[in-house]
């Protein structure tokens, strides 16, 4: 990485993508003065490279495929404790769900196992109607290639009668297939 | 009251025990719970951390369905299937554009007409306390539990509207009104770690871990949830918790409809306490004794309040000659303790060697003796059970210092 970094005005296609971020997000970065009070109260701040009031300073600076690239968007629990506390009303979880979303869309993913839970997890929703949380575990576990992992948990869940050999399938299963081909076609469009 | 009724995926797995214990506390409160038909996921958080039209239109067929069927209040029992489905209404209801777009993706009516309410809503603001008090039969006396929110029952404010964001009270009082005690703890709407504890598991067991360490450090001896993914984390989880920190937790965790459906009657193993991961039931069982030893510890000045009571009933001499007569037997049972205390222990406790203790508990503790004279006179049964809560109690204490 690059120790200096060279801040240069806006391109007009950064501009084009910040104004779509905020627009997304419904908030506006230009509205943090940078207290930190989102990041002092942040629970997985402890774990992020960037500080969410770093991540929206990023942004400010127009250095947005740092802000893209930061493993902080994904490891973003999404438990809006951030935007509730902002004194400028700035959604803060709104953002970081925004730049989730586009960093997926562009394939910069710096967190892996976030990503592949994700579509694991949409791939269960989009074949049965319904997630099935055996197989999401499986699939989770077989693609991050950790296959021994909550192993201990298997049984335990079983004798509980918390896990069903098969996944639940709904009757509506070909119109949820079609919501999601419909959605993501749309979203291409945009 | 009529309710539809979004049990989510999670109830049909790992959250077995929210779905029972939360139809058995519908019929303890006289809710007619609709489940809606046919329903599908809500997306989660992986659909709107994925698209943003998919994480509107997953949970808008369910609203929709529900509309078809003339409902308009829909109960959702998971905090993130409450917080999806809310959002979607109310982003709907704000941008016809979006509405019209999501109509168009899943290819039905979409109003955006009902309103989603979670279980703490429908508990605390649907039912009302006063309703639910009024079905205890099983009061949960000599419970001390921390309430736990954690994020999307109580964030964004702007959808869920009906609690304190920072300091939520509506779980306490719910709590509170089935006999237990709550606890006032920094951390009830810390986050658990979510789905991270799954995808990153070496930062969710931090999470976890301090919860769990923040409650007990607050005095609470149980943990009382809302929400199936909390409860997957400090139930399931605790274990990895554990192991990760080196020390043991062993916190027990429920569902706040569990607590109201066993305070109502309901038995413990039919609501499904059986099937946690961290042991549950014992504590339920131990709540008993614990009331007894909490009713110990806080002995009552007998002379002063039988004086009060002869004050208040003013010109009543009996009342005043019934208290002397008390105080009389009193002192002579504490009396009988000082003179013969291996006698009056076998009164109250028949295993010989846990008398033994009670006599080397209460010897020279004036005011065990006095407390326990005190309800041998008055319920002799409260006084064996004080004892017994004596006991238990030195026992603990012996084996914490060794």
């Amino acid at each position: 990485m690059e120790s200096t970094v060279k801040l240069t005005p806006l391109t007009e296609s950064d501009q084009l993508l910040l104004d779509k971020i905020e627009q997304e997000a419904e908030t506006s970065i230009n509205l943090c003065y940078q207290c930190g009070k989102c990041s002092a109260g942040c629970p997985v701040g402890f774990a992020m490279d960037y500080t969410p009031r770093q991540v929206i300073r990023l942004l400010q600076l127009g250095l947005i495929n740092e802000a893209l690239s930061a493993e902080s968007i994904w490891i973003c629990a999404s438990c809006e404790t951030c935007s509730a506390r902002c004194p400028r009303g700035v959604d803060i979880a709104s953002l970081m769900d925004t730049l989730r979303r586009e960093a997926l869309y562009r394939g910069i993913i710096t967190d892996k196992k976030v990503a592949v839970f994700n579509q694991a997890f949409l791939a269960g929703v989009r074949n049965f109607g319904r997630t099935y949380e055996a197989g999401l575990l499986l699939t989770h576990n077989l693609k991050t290639m950790q296959p021994f992992k909550d192993a201990e948990l298997g049984l335990p869940m079983m004798s509980r009668g918390k896990v069903h050999l098969f996944p639940a399938k709904i009757k509506g299963r070909e119109q949820v297939k079609k919501i999601f081909e419909r959605a993501e076609k749309m979203r291409g469009e945009q | 009251m009529k309710l539809a009724y979004y049990p989510g995926c999670s109830s049909e797995g790992s959250a077995i025990e929210y779905d029972l214990s939360t139809k058995k506390t519908a019929h303890m409160l006289e809710t007619d719970l609709q489940e809606l038909e046919d329903w599908n996921c809500c997306g989660a958080t992986s659909a709107h951390n994925t698209n943003k039209l998919l994480a509107g239109s997953l949970p808008a067929r369910n609203l929709a369905i529900a509309e078809q069927n003339g409902m308009d209040l829909i109960l959702a029992p998971c905090a993130a299937c409450y917080n999806r489905l809310h959002s979607t209404e109310l982003a709907a209801r704000k941008d016809n554009a979006l509405r019209e777009q999501i109509q168009e993706v899943i290819d039905m009516d979409f109003k955006a007409l009902t309103t989603t309410i979670s279980v703490l809503e429908w508990l605390d603001d649907k039912v009302g306390i006063d309703k639910i008090k009024a079905k205890v039969t099983n009061p949960l006396k000599g419970m001390k539990a921390a309430c736990y929110y954690g994020c999307l029952l109580v964030r964004p404010a702007e959808h869920t509207g009906f609690d304190d964001t920072e300091d939520p009270q509506s779980m306490d009082r719910i709590v509170r009104a089935l006999g237990a005690q709550t606890v006032d703890w920094p951390y009830k709407v810390e986050c658990c770690g979510a789905a991270l504890a799954t995808s990153r598991p070496e930062i969710g067991a931090k999470m976890i871990y301090d919860v769990i360490t923040n409650a007990k450090a607050a005095g609470a001896q149980c943990l009382v949830t809302a929400c199936p993914l909390c409860m997957l984390n400090l139930d399931m989880r605790q274990a990895g918790a554990e192991k990760m920190f080196k020390e043991k937790l062993n916190l027990p965790v429920y569902y706040v409809t569990e607590l109201v459906a066993i305070a109502g009657g309901a038995s413990p193993t039919e609501v499904g306490v059986g099937k946690h991961f961290v042991e549950a039931i014992s504590y339920l069982e131990s709540l008993p004794a614990r009331a007894a030893e909490m009713e110990a510890a806080e002995p009552k000045p007998v002379k002063k309040a039988a004086k009060a009571d002869s004050e208040e009933s003013d010109g009543e001499p009996a009342g005043a000659e019934d208290a002397e007569a008390l105080q009389k037997k009193i002192d002579a049972m504490i009396k009988g303790f000082n003179k013969n205390p291996d006698k009056m222990a076998a009164r109250l406790i028949e295993d010989e060697e846990r008398a033994k203790i009670l006599v080397e508990v209460i010897s020279g503790d004036e005011k065990k003796t006095a407390r326990l004279a005190e309800l041998m006179v008055t319920d002799k049964e409260k006084a064996t059970k004080a004892a017994e809560a004596f006991v238990t109690g030195e026992l603990k204490k012996r084996e914490k210092q060794n």
